[in-house]
């Protein structure tokens, strides 16, 4: 089979998925530049969530394109595969491992072997914890390094998950509403956390908050039943009639 | 080298309980062949093989835990594991009877000759040669574990409908084990067994051998399970039992953790099985009930899940009430027993024995730590 080969990280063409008759994804278009960091919005059921669940391999969609890396068919594969090529997501609800503590949280993301016998005979090494001590300063998590996940606020997991997706390194970054239920302060620490992010990944973020959005101050596509509406800068999108009718107007 | 990179993966209770079976390996065995048999020290050969047959029952429980405790697999068919271990060791031990049969035919077991059968069926092959039944303990319910395991877990059978087919898988074998065209002996199973490894198995030499191999081989599964669920690899488990999605997300293929781990215990739950057959001298399709593998479960629960040394204790404990209930006038009573454990259990020790009284430590260290905290203040 010849696909098209493109010079974009992530390339989605002509993607539909229906569930039960219900299109939550009608042909989508999207392209995402090899470092560029992008914010997504839109109102509930604008298919956001089902976005991410056909990039990661959750979804598989009717009809369309997905491609990563210019070639790679993503739409064949499932996920830890594709989390295996370089794409790393973050859910809405924070999920991390609560039995365990904030380092192993970090441990099993790190980048490295993830096969059984891999893990099995698995020993600790110098770099990993210098890369789990660099990631744990990021996030700012150095003093709970030994609590168990269970045991942190809610804005801690949502870092503690955006410190694993750092210990992932993947080449792609999907960020699913990362600001929800977080204090102001959180917020505009998260804001400055993604911002740093994207200096050497490309990041993905949903997020309904706007203010947050105007923070990350990057290129905003605006999704509506399940296809693009528009897309642009924030104040050029937030100008459009169609974007206010549908959206913002509300 | 070994010793310490083992005890290096031990906790306190690891080591206590080591040192438990290592103390046990000693005592038992000296109070039944040199302690005489009126000083009330002495341990009758009866009860040194009602002991085994509760360590055979611990090993099922480590097994179970092992996939249950860490990967929230819970299997409800563990018993089939067992009884295919078990029936791998029963084929050996008919082999060995040769002609002492009361058909006394030099090949086939009595059985067979009843049924009329001219010659030995084709899986019974091999099993005259202890080396080979011994490897078709771990064979036998690993192979049937890895195709069962290669479909469920592939297609992402979790939860309650694992557990139901689970036990679908044991019903199943406890019916075709049953049938007299299966080979196996069918209703009356295998026994009368008179040898293994060239020692008569009721002997009391061979009863007291029998006993010190199951502590040991509970202590080899003891290190091995403790070894796996303290690794990088044990902590994918138990990743994979609280966040089944998120795991997948980080790249972990999923149902090659479960199967690694299920496969593992289904041989650990053959072996305890294998161990099991000689001790009490008989194996047939009831060992397939669906019934025994729950029961499991509640050994399981009551010790501790999730806590391995737990599990060992729950099995050894429980089947002691059992024993005892049942010998006694209250025996038709121990289901209900035995279902009120289990409720009780879950609501008011969720963690079971060995996870409550963890608890019970940790509070009463904090309360000493705050009493010294408090004296250490001035009173104001």
């Amino acid at each position: 089979m010849n696909l098209p080969v493109t010079s974009f990280l992530l390339y989605l063409d002509g993607v539909s998925v229906a569930f039960d008759g219900f299109r939550a994804i009608n042909s989508l278009a999207l392209t995402i530049l090899p470092g560029e960091m992008r914010a997504i919005i839109g109102p509930n059921g604008a298919g956001k969530t089902t976005m991410m669940d056909i990039i990661t391999g959750k979804t598989r969609p009717d009809t369309g394109d997905v491609l990563f890396n210019g070639s790679v068919d993503l739409t064949r594969l499932d996920e830890a595969a594709i989390a295996n090529l370089g794409i790393g997501r973050k859910f809405q609800k924070p999920t991390v491992f609560e039995m365990h503590t904030v380092e192993d949280n970090l441990r099993l993301a790190l980048k490295a072997d993830r096969r059984v016998f891999r893990t099995l005979f698995w020993t600790d090494s110098e770099s990993e914890r210098e890369k789990i001590n660099r990631i744990l300063a990021t996030i700012r998590l150095e003093h709970l390094r030994e609590a168990s996940a269970a045991n942190l606020s809610h804005g801690q997991k949502q870092w503690l998950e955006i410190g694993m997706l750092l210990a992932q390194d993947p080449k792609l970054l999907l960020v699913d509403e990362p600001v929800a239920g977080m204090t102001d302060a959180e917020t505009e620490a998260t804001a400055h956390l993604l911002k740093e992010i994207a200096k050497d990944h490309s990041v993905i973020v949903v997020e309904h908050d706007m203010a947050f959005v105007r923070e990350l101050g990057v290129k905003v596509t605006v999704l509506h039943e399940g296809s693009v509406l528009a897309e642009g800068p924030l104040d050029t999108v937030s100008a459009d009639p169609r974007v206010i009718e549908v959206y913002l107007g509300r | 080298m070994i010793t310490s990179a083992i005890l290096a993966r031990l906790d306190l209770r690891g080591r206590l309980f080591l040192a438990a079976i290592l103390l046990a390996l000693i005592l038992v065995p000296v109070m039944n062949l040199v302690v005489p048999a009126g000083s009330p020290l002495h341990v009758p050969t009866w009860l040194v093989s009602l002991l085994g047959k509760y360590l055979c029952y611990a090993i099922l429980a480590l097994a179970l835990d092992l996939v249950w405790g860490y990967c929230g697999i819970l299997s409800l068919g563990h018993g089939a594991f067992f009884a295919l271990g078990g029936y791998a060791m029963g084929m050996y031990l008919m082999r060995q009877i040769g002609t002492r049969g009361v058909y006394g035919h030099p090949v086939l077991p009595d059985f067979m000759v009843f049924l009329n059968w001219k010659e030995l069926p084709w899986f019974w092959y091999g099993f005259d040669m202890f080396p080979f039944a011994l490897l078709m303990v771990f064979l036998a319910p690993g192979i049937l574990a890895f195709i069962f395991g290669w479909f469920a877990f592939r297609s992402r059978v979790t939860g309650v409908y694992l557990s139901i087919i689970t036990q679908a898988l044991t019903y199943a074998l406890m019916l075709a084990f049953f049938r007299n065209d299966m080979g196996f002996g069918g209703n009356n199973g295998l026994t009368d067994f008179k040898d293994i490894v060239g020692f008569p198995v009721q002997a009391q030499g061979t009863r007291v051998a029998l006993f010190a191999l199951t502590l040991v081989a509970l202590a080899g599964c003891y290190i091995l399970a403790r070894t796996i669920v303290t690794s990088k690899a044990g902590k994918v488990l138990v990743a994979i039992r609280d966040a089944e999605s998120r795991t997948r997300f980080l790249g972990f293929r999923v149902e090659r953790y479960k199967l690694f781990v299920f496969t593992l215990s289904a041989m650990m739950a053959g072996l305890a099985g294998a161990l099991y057959v000689p001790q009490v001298g008989i194996i047939n399709p009831s060992e397939f009930a669906p019934g025994n593998s729950i029961e499991v479960v509640i050994w399981v629960a009551v010790g501790g899940r999730g806590t391995l040394v737990g599990a060992a204790i729950g099995a050894v404990l429980v089947n002691f009430a059992k024993t005892t209930f049942t010998t006694g006038a209250l025996a038709p009573y121990w289901l209900f027993a035995l279902g009120a454990l289990f409720v009780l259990t879950t609501l008011y020790m969720p963690k079971g024995v060995i996870g409550t009284y963890a608890e019970w430590r940790e509070k009463r260290r904090e309360r000493s730590t705050l009493a010294a905290h408090a004296a250490s203040k001035p009173a104001e």
